[in-house]
């Protein structure tokens, strides 16, 4: 259902958006479920001339039933959401699967800069590419990305990939995604950051292995080749 | 009958008063929430005009806006900073729990005056002057402050970041005097309905307002003091250069986010509870029927009070707390949704067998419960820590709480104002205007949110300047939607000049109310006269029942004033 809107691109936005659907229905369902109710009873109990309202005051077992029972179902509605809410929240926020590749992000008044391990998969050496607002990636690839921030509080979100994390100066953050479409997409920062926050958006460019290791082989910094 | 009025006059009017101590320095409580109520409502126009404003840069990028010009993208972080700050802090707080606080709890509890009527001045003063300060805040080098009204550092910290050397400070004073003055308030709002009711009322007996603005009041108390030492600590960092919250020196940056949203979240039921106060009211009075299970609202209260101090971090989920930790607010975040859902469904049965009159205040109540149960519903998306990974921070969130805070502070205070409106003035609001302008609101609010429920999940992220720098989110059927939103806040704001003009001249020239009640209610408020003189009842009510003694068996009347001994 939230495919109609956005996309979706990484190996875990499809359980996101099933736990929207789950909410979706569920909620929805007692949305409209109360919003009936409320109407009808406001019409089926409109003033009339000559008929007196009864006198219920809630207080006895059979009347307080009509409340109690609504609220003892949604309770269970509310556990199952919780569990498929933990669920996938452990799935993508708790467990990190082993990396193939690790970046750096680095958050900035208003950029982002990123850290890729070039040719050698290996963050920290020379052959590193360090690129501004234009992360590449390979698909289908489980990558491992360790967030930080220079200044003030940003957002590393990537709408596509159901993905977003706060990077905090002080902090590495650490998180996973593995992109599963081959495209270009939106990083937006989703925490405001000051007067550029508007503007501080960077390109993300799922590409296949051929693609990816051209861009790589293009990009490689010259003192790394020349070794 | 004419002697007791005579003594009880003398009694309480030592002297004529002057205009300068009745309305400048008084020490009536109604004169206070009017105070509050006009400031309020002073406030309440200043931050939907700022609305008006980044919406209209919002939906047409780089506009001319009328009435302000063009919009710099500090400016337009600065509008939708105080936007939020404003319509919280000055327009919900200041009306839903000091105005309607004031004027309501004494009149219905059968005082004379609050406890402490100095303490009361003294609140509204202190208010007052954060007012003052907050606007100066916006005048200062380099504007007003642009960090969002959750402010958090670094950003709002440290001025080589936010750039608002001075607005930030202000902003921060001025927050911190309004919490002196709720502070205040609420000390007096406690103590008075403990101590001061009429003869013979019980606790069970006190009308549900009433007991909702108290325990708001209470929630306020034991929710704000984390969040003032934060904003003192905050305030060194800004200015005496301490290091709380700069990870250079030691300190911690999401320290400040619990802090805020340890206050940030039951804040929400500071002005919610008020709000289902005055809906419990309006329902009951126009359905003429007693409150379903006056038992479950206030245990269901007190339950919803005592978890909202548990389920902070849900603003927080993906912030960089311990991510088992978002399991546990989860988990209480979900189960508030139950007092909640009680609590509307008891209002909502209330309606059953009623007879209900469709007045301008009941459509208020009314459509306070169509509204508000969207934005339950919608909470719990955001609740659900994987579904949250996605909303967070999208206008999804934003139109959410919009749906919680539009009902609460928008329609449930119309409902009151139209409901109490012959107690304040002695004069009848024009019911053919207020339906226009009920009708003109709803409309005008569900185009301005409903759009943006399918922004934000399409993902448009909140506080962006331009979506236009997003290629994603710079398409035109999203630009249609912000569009539509934008729009129906100008429909919103113009049928609100029906309801101002309504006001106005309804208070000068409206229809007179000629008797003490005149909507047939339970209530002592409706014992006074209207409006109520200084120290309210000529005589001092006792009470002899609950307040919702509508439509008893073997009476011929249908309703049964608290104070009528049969």
């Amino acid at each position: 259902m939230i495919e109609l809107l956005r996309q979706s691109g990484s190996s875990f936005a499809g359980d996101i958006n099933n736990l929207i659907l789950l909410v979706t229905v569920l909620a929805g369902f007692w949305l409209i479920v109360a919003e009936v109710v409320l109407f009808w009873l406001v019409w089926k109990f409109r003033k009339k001339p000559g008929v007196k309202a009864q006198y219920v005051t809630g207080e006895r077992k059979e009347e307080m039933k009509w409340i109690h029972w609504p609220h003892n179902i949604i309770l269970v509605c509310d556990v199952f959401i919780i569990f498929f809410a933990i669920k996938v929240w452990h799935h993508v926020k708790q467990e990190l699967p082993p990396a193939q590749s690790t970046i750096r992000i680095i958050g900035q008044q208003w950029a982002w800069r990123f850290i890729m391990p070039g040719a050698d998969n290996v963050l920290g050496t020379k052959d590193d590419i360090e690129t501004v607002d234009e992360l590449h990636v390979k698909v289908d690839t489980t990558y491992h990305y360790k967030l930080e921030s220079v200044d003030v509080l940003h957002d590393f979100s990537v709408p596509q990939f159901r993905l977003k994390q706060d990077a905090i100066p002080g902090r590495i953050m650490t998180g996973w995604f593995k992109p599963t479409k081959v495209g270009h997409f939106d990083i937006q920062c989703a925490e405001i950051c000051g007067i550029g926050h508007g503007i501080m958006m960077g390109k993300l460019f799922v590409d296949s292995a051929e693609e990816y290791d051209k861009w790589i082989a293009s990009h490689t910094p010259a003192e790394a080749t020349s070794h | 009958m004419a002697t007791t009025h005579a003594e009880h006059h003398d009694h309480h009017d030592h002297h004529e008063m002057s205009f300068w101590e009745k309305y400048i320095f008084p020490l009536d409580h109604k004169v206070i929430g009017m105070q509050y109520l006009f400031t309020g409502i002073l406030m309440g126009v200043l931050g939907a005009f700022f609305s008006y404003v980044f919406r209209m840069q919002n939906a047409f990028p780089g506009i001319e806006v009328p009435l302000f010009g063009l919009v710099t993208s500090a400016q337009y972080n600065s509008l939708i900073t105080n936007h939020g700050t404003i319509m919280i802090f000055w327009f919900a707080m200041p009306i839903l729990v000091a105005a309607f606080g004031n004027y309501l709890i004494p009149l219905m509890i059968g005082a004379d005056d609050m406890v402490f009527p100095k303490i009361n001045r003294l609140s509204y003063q202190i208010f007052l002057l954060s007012v003052v300060v907050l606007i100066g805040s916006f005048f200062v080098h380099n504007g007003g402050f642009g960090g969002a009204w959750t402010a958090y550092p670094p950003l709002s910290a440290k001025a080589e970041y936010n750039l608002t050397p001075w607005g930030s400070i202000l902003w921060l004073v001025a927050v911190v005097l309004e919490f002196v003055a709720f502070l205040l308030g609420g000390i007096n709002f406690i103590t008075t309905l403990m101590n001061s009711r009429a003869k013979g009322m019980k606790m069970m007996d006190i009308p549900i307002v009433c007991w909702m603005i108290v325990l708001a009041s209470i929630l306020f108390m034991a929710s704000a003091g984390p969040l003032i030492a934060g904003a003192a600590m905050l305030l060194f960092d800004q200015t005496i250069g301490t290091g709380f919250f700069d990870p250079a020196r030691g300190g911690d940056p999401i320290l400040w986010q619990h802090l805020f949203w340890f206050f940030g979240h039951p804040e929400v039921y500071v002005v919610f509870l008020p709000a289902m106060g005055i809906v419990a009211e309006v329902i009951t009075t126009f359905s003429r029927k007693k409150l379903f299970a006056y038992k479950v609202v206030l245990f269901t209260t007190f339950a919803t009070g005592i978890l909202s101090f548990f389920v902070w971090a849900h603003h927080q989920f993906i912030a960089g707390i311990d991510p088992r930790l978002a399991n546990i607010f989860t988990v209480t975040t979900l189960l508030i949704s139950i007092p909640i859902a009680e609590m509307l469904f008891v209002y909502i049965a209330t309606l059953w067998g009623g007879s209900i009159e469709l007045t301008s205040a009941m459509l208020f109540a009314l459509g306070f419960l169509a509204t508000f149960l969207v934005g339950g519903v919608t909470g719990i998306f955001l609740g659900a820590s994987g579904a949250d990974i996605y909303f967070h921070d999208t206008y999804f969130v934003l139109a959410h709480f919009h749906y919680t805070f539009v009902p609460i502070a928008v329609i449930a205070v119309f409902a009151g104002l139209y409901y109490w409106f012959p107690k304040m003035f002695g004069r009848f609001m024009d019911e053919t205007l207020g339906k226009i302008h009920f009708w003109g609101t709803m409309v005008g609010f569900n185009g301005i949110f409903m759009p943006l429920f399918f922004t934000g999940a399409a993902g448009d992220h909140r506080r962006i300047f331009d979506f236009s720098n997003f290629p994603e989110l710079a398409v035109s059927s999203l630009q249609h939607l912000r569009m539509v939103a934008t729009i129906s806040v100008i429909i919103t704001i113009l049928f609100q000049f029906v309801f101002f003009w309504n006001f106005i001249y309804s208070m000068f020239r409206g229809r007179k109310c000629t008797e003490n009640n005149p909507w047939k209610a339970n209530t002592l408020e409706w014992v006074a006269a209207c409006p109520p003189p200084h120290g309210n009842f000529l005589v001092m009510p006792e009470v002899y029942r609950g307040p919702y003694e509508y439509s008893v068996p073997g009476r011929e009347l249908d309703y049964w004033p608290q104070n009528e001994k049969v």
